[in-house]
């Protein structure tokens, strides 16, 4: 069909071409960035660094001024709309601060920038792609160029043996949960005749709907994939060992960018195509939530490496924001957009510091090696606290007032028992967040600790733009609020 | 700009400003903190007089929307209950910078900012009238405290602080559950709306539902008040934290729990309070008598004193649920007196420990003969704990224990078991210390010393005798509460075709 999509010598309307240009902007610079790497004589060089911030930055200008021209492109595969926008900068911000923290990893470790950075920006070509995508195909395009320039991110460092180990788990697990999700569109695809989402929500919602028993094998096989892509259990299994083998400001960037655009590809196909049979996969979630939130926040009692304990936190956060899907409400899709921005937020900063800490090969990632930090540099102490705080979810950082929208839109939903088990969760998860904290403050300096360099510049940077973002959403969450309200009608 | 945001503000601002004031300045920074807590004093003075009594509605009202969607007001006032509340905050603040002034000697400037810290959202906790503002300052009280015990406490403080930093919050994130409920039903969090939706019938709650908000709120106040069976928290955060900070945790903080049961779970929810007011109340005598026996065995003297302060709590929520205007008036003035009383109590311990490394009741002996004048203050307090006529626990206790009487007689009798109780064991304490053949010689009170001490054995005199100073603003906002939510008042029940009328006792 695309031949009658594009007759020969035609181009597509200048404004489809505006609506992609942040992919555009991303996936060209990251091009050029692999044709630089045999020409730059430094293979250290932080200039690769700098070009893909600027092309971050250029990307995510070109993503809000999309907010212009909301609307379809490309014969109806790609949506451009609040939602899709909101995403897009989510990650592309999540991109940036991601890279600051990359600059001492990498100078430190004597790894090549080159292909690092290059793979970091298709990574988020895929991301900004899937988010913005209107159709199972393009959905699955974009996940699979995300996905699979997060595995080699996640092996980069080639003679590490955890690196390696984690590159191969999330590639052979992640390929399985691929299959799953793309079953489900062929099944889906079988049933409606379409892979575009808003036709399959038209299909469903007609007179005559489907074979519900296709429709809730395609539904099953979707989530199974999905929840994989966000670590929600019982699908998490893969989460602690790739976390805890990946380069910590991979490990940083994946927690973050990656698992915002697989929930928003979640609610996207949840929320708009199967909608009306939201009866039928609620259970689904629900359960999924209660296990991610309950599993991630025991395991991660019982952790002694900072990266895995924070593996597992991840697994509880994607727990909540399961939470606000199974609210099945637009109040709870706001709910979940507004946590993924805060959540991003206080992940990218703790990994600023375990950065910062684990020194040379990562060697240092105990809890134990966080000892006697505030005697040492009280200022990253400091911030590290006002982070852990939120990840609690204290008042005043942006985690508590994630977990207020989320659990009021459970609420909302007479998810009574989800609301109260929840917050629950919240209290056990205090218990190891504040073990770092009481690490931090009172205990004497160790070795680590002891002989720690100042903070560098960059790594300044990855910490205190976390910490601004985290009290801009405690404090005035006021106007993302408002935006992610705006945000949720999607183009139905 | 109304009085009650500047004196939010000035602590707040002490506080960011001790953090970037210089480090090595361990003299400017005390000198800073006490300015500060003398001046915010000093304006909660002057709210107090200008404060209109028999008025008892909310003053000093400021009342803006912070979030628009959902509904959160940044919402401040106070009436009868709260104004002595944060009085009290902000008469103790700068008798804690006094009592810290040598016994703190390692981060000295992070110890001063917390303590500011903490005044600010004790202030907050005591005038919020939005639920979440409220929320947020309730929370913010134990970041203080948790680093309080942890970093500058003694013996095994880390356990100590983590005991108390999960129980409190713990039981807090119940009440995040219950505050989002209301949210989500009246639409706001302004609590003065959601009450007045509750009062109109506008809000109607099932006797289910109303139960279930009542003890999840209830919960977060008998853990913070440390409540017998859910006082387990107490004994080690009490005894690991540094003095001062054990003196803000009795004095002050634990009224945030009585304080917090009077300003929401009554008015909110009189029925599910009147269903559960017998079981509370038995709970209550059970922490007044086992708080008091535990005290009596104890061979450290903070430990004895963080028992029996325990067991003076018990009468605040005995006189709460008496749900008379006597018991009520009665558990705000005695809020105050053990505030006063178990706050000297305290200073004085921190004034031992700081004498002799050692706080066991076995290594000292006859200290009068050495310090009369230390001996004479901690007499006058140990005499006001007890309830001495003319001092101000008596006047507290008097009240509530008339409270109970009407409510019920037995309560009376049992509750005045542990008046009984508290005379044998701070005597028979005070005797053990301070009579007896002199061991070693102790110095006296020193100057800086009794400005500390001076202050609060006025308190206690004035309160003892001056009640009209006090009772007038609490009497009138009690009588107010106890007509809104009615919750003394026989109410009718339906059961299947039946209707029961129901006593409040």
């Amino acid at each position: 069909m695309p031949a009658e999509l594009f007759p020969a010598g035609t181009m597509p309307p200048a404004e489809d071409i505006l609506r992609i240009l942040p992919e555009i902007i991303l996936a060209g610079t990251a091009t050029v960035l692999m044709v630089m790497v045999p020409l730059v004589k430094n293979r250290l060089s932080t200039l690769y660094g700098n070009i893909s911030i600027v092309a971050m930055l250029a990307a995510m200008a070109a993503a809000l001024y999309d907010l212009n021209i909301t609307g379809m492109a490309f014969s109806n595969l790609l949506i451009v709309d609040r939602f899709a926008t909101f995403f897009r900068v989510l990650v592309l911000a999540v991109g940036v601060v991601s890279v600051l923290s990359s600059y001492r990893f990498l100078s430190r470790d004597q790894v090549e920038t080159g292909e690092y950075h290059a793979l970091l920006l298709f990574s988020l070509s895929g991301q900004c792609l899937m988010v913005a995508a209107n159709s199972l195909v393009m959905i699955f395009i974009g996940l699979e160029i995300s996905s699979i320039a997060t595995y080699i991110l996640c092996g980069y460092l080639r003679d590490d043996k955890r690196a390696n180990e984690s590159a191969l788990k999330y590639f052979l697990l992640g390929s399985f949960a691929t299959a799953f999700f793309l079953y489900g569109v062929a099944i889906i695809y079988g049933a409606t005749g379409s892979t575009n989402i808003l036709d399959i929500r038209q299909s469903l919602t007609s007179g005559a709907p489907p074979s519900a028993a296709m429709v809730g094998v395609a539904m099953a096989l979707m989530f199974v994939g999905l929840a994989f892509k966000v670590s929600g259990a019982p699908f998490q299994i893969w989460a602690p060992d790739v976390y805890q083998g990946a380069p910590t400001p991979v490990t940083a960037f994946m927690s973050a960018a990656p698992k915002a655009a697989a929930f928003a590809i979640f609610i996207r196909i949840f929320m708009t195509a199967f909608q009306s049979d939201s009866g039928t996969w609620e259970p689904m979630v629900w359960l999924s939530a209660l296990l991610s939130m309950t599993i991630g926040n025991f395991a991660a009692l019982m952790q002694n490496n900072v990266k895995r304990m924070m593996a597992y936190s991840s697994i509880a956060h994607a727990g909540y924001v399961l939470v606000a899907l199974a609210a099945r409400s637009e109040i709870g899709t706001a709910s979940a957009m507004f946590y993924l921005a805060a959540y991003a937020c206080m992940n990218l900063g703790v990994f600023a510091v375990v950065v910062h800490l684990s020194g040379k090969g990562e060697r240092h990632l105990s809890l134990d090696d966080f000892s006697g930090l505030a005697q040492r540099q009280p200022l990253t102490a400091g911030l590290l606290t006002i982070l852990l705080l939120s990840l609690v979810g204290v008042p005043l950082t942006g985690g508590f007032f994630g977990k207020f929208y989320i659990f009021k839109a459970a609420l909302q939903s007479n998810l009574v028992w989800l609301t109260v088990l929840g917050l629950l969760n919240s209290a056990v998860a205090a218990y190891y967040y504040l073990r770092l904290v009481v690490l931090m403050y009172m205990r004497e300096p160790g070795e680590v600790t002891r002989d720690l360099e100042p903070l560098p510049l960059t790594l300044q940077a990855a910490l205190v733009l976390p910490v601004i973002g985290t009290f801009a959403l405690g404090i005035f969450p006021g106007s993302l609020i408002w935006f992610v309200n705006q945000s949720t009608l999607l183009a139905r | 700009m109304n009085p009650l945001d500047i004196l939010l503000l000035v602590p707040l601002a002490g506080f960011l400003l001790t953090l970037v004031l210089p480090k090595s300045g361990t003299g400017p920074i005390r000198v800073f903190a006490l300015i500060i807590s003398v001046v915010t004093f000093l304006m909660s003075a002057g709210i107090a007089i200008g404060y209109k009594s028999g008025v008892p509605g909310q003053q000093f009202v400021t009342d803006f929307v912070w979030i628009q969607n959902p509904n959160i007001h940044y919402h401040v006032g106070l009436d009868g209950l709260s104004l002595w509340l944060v009085v009290l905050t902000t008469f103790l603040t700068p008798i804690a910078v006094l009592l810290s002034w040598q016994s703190i000697n390692k981060d000295i400037k992070p110890f001063f900012a917390l303590l500011l810290l903490l005044e600010f959202a004790l202030i907050g906790v005591f005038s919020a009238l939005d639920l979440v503002i409220y929320y947020g300052f309730w929370e913010l009280t134990l970041i203080p405290m948790y680093l309080f015990i942890g970093v500058w406490g003694s013996g095994s403080r880390t356990a100590a602080t983590m005991k108390f930093f999960l129980y409190t919050f713990a039981g807090s994130v119940l009440m995040l559950a219950g505050i989002i409920f209301l949210a989500d039903r009246a639409g706001t969090t302004n609590y003065s709306a959601v009450l007045e939706a509750v009062n109109s019938g506008k809000l109607a709650l099932s006797s289910t539902e109303e139960l279930l908000l009542f003890l999840g709120f209830f919960l977060a106040f008998a853990i913070k008040l440390a409540l017998f069976p859910l006082h387990t928290w107490l004994p080690s955060a009490y005894a690991s934290a540094p003095a001062a900070a054990t003196m803000m945790l009795a004095a002050v903080m634990a009224k945030m729990g009585t304080y917090s049961i009077m300003r929401f779970c009554l008015p909110l929810f009189p029925s599910a309070a009147r269903r559960c007011a017998t079981v509370i109340i038995v709970l209550a005598i059970i922490s007044i008598i086992y708080g008091a026996l535990v005290a009596l065995v104890q061979p450290n003297i903070k430990r004895l004193v963080a028992y029996s302060s325990m067991s003076h709590i018990g009468f605040v929520v005995l006189g709460i649920f008496s749900f008379t205007q006597l018991g009520l008036d009665g558990a705000v003035y005695q809020m105050l007196c053990h505030g006063v009383t178990t706050g000297c109590l305290f200073v004085m311990i921190g004034f031992l420990s700081h004498r002799r490394p050692t706080l066991e009741i076995a290594d000292y002996s006859g200290l009068a003969t050495s310090a009369p004048w230390f001996s004479t203050a901690f007499l006058i307090a140990t005499l006001a704990s007890i309830g001495l006529p003319l001092l101000n626990n008596f006047v507290g206790e008097f009240l509530i224990l008339q409270g109970a009487a009407q409510a019920y007689f037995p309560y009376a009798i049992w509750a005045a078991l542990g008046v009984i109780l508290s005379a044998c064991y701070m005597l028979w304490m005070y005797q053990r210390v301070f009579y007896g053949e002199s061991r070693d010689a102790v110095p006296d009170m020193n100057v800086r010393e009794w400005f500390c001490v001076a202050p609060l054995i006025a308190a206690m005199f004035w309160m003892g005798i001056g009640t009209q100073t006090f009772l007038p603003v609490i009497s009138a906002t009690n009588a107010k509460m106890l007509e809104q939510s009615r919750v003394n008042e026989p109410y009718r029940v339906k059961l299947g075709t039946e209707e029961l009328i129901v006593r409040a006792r």
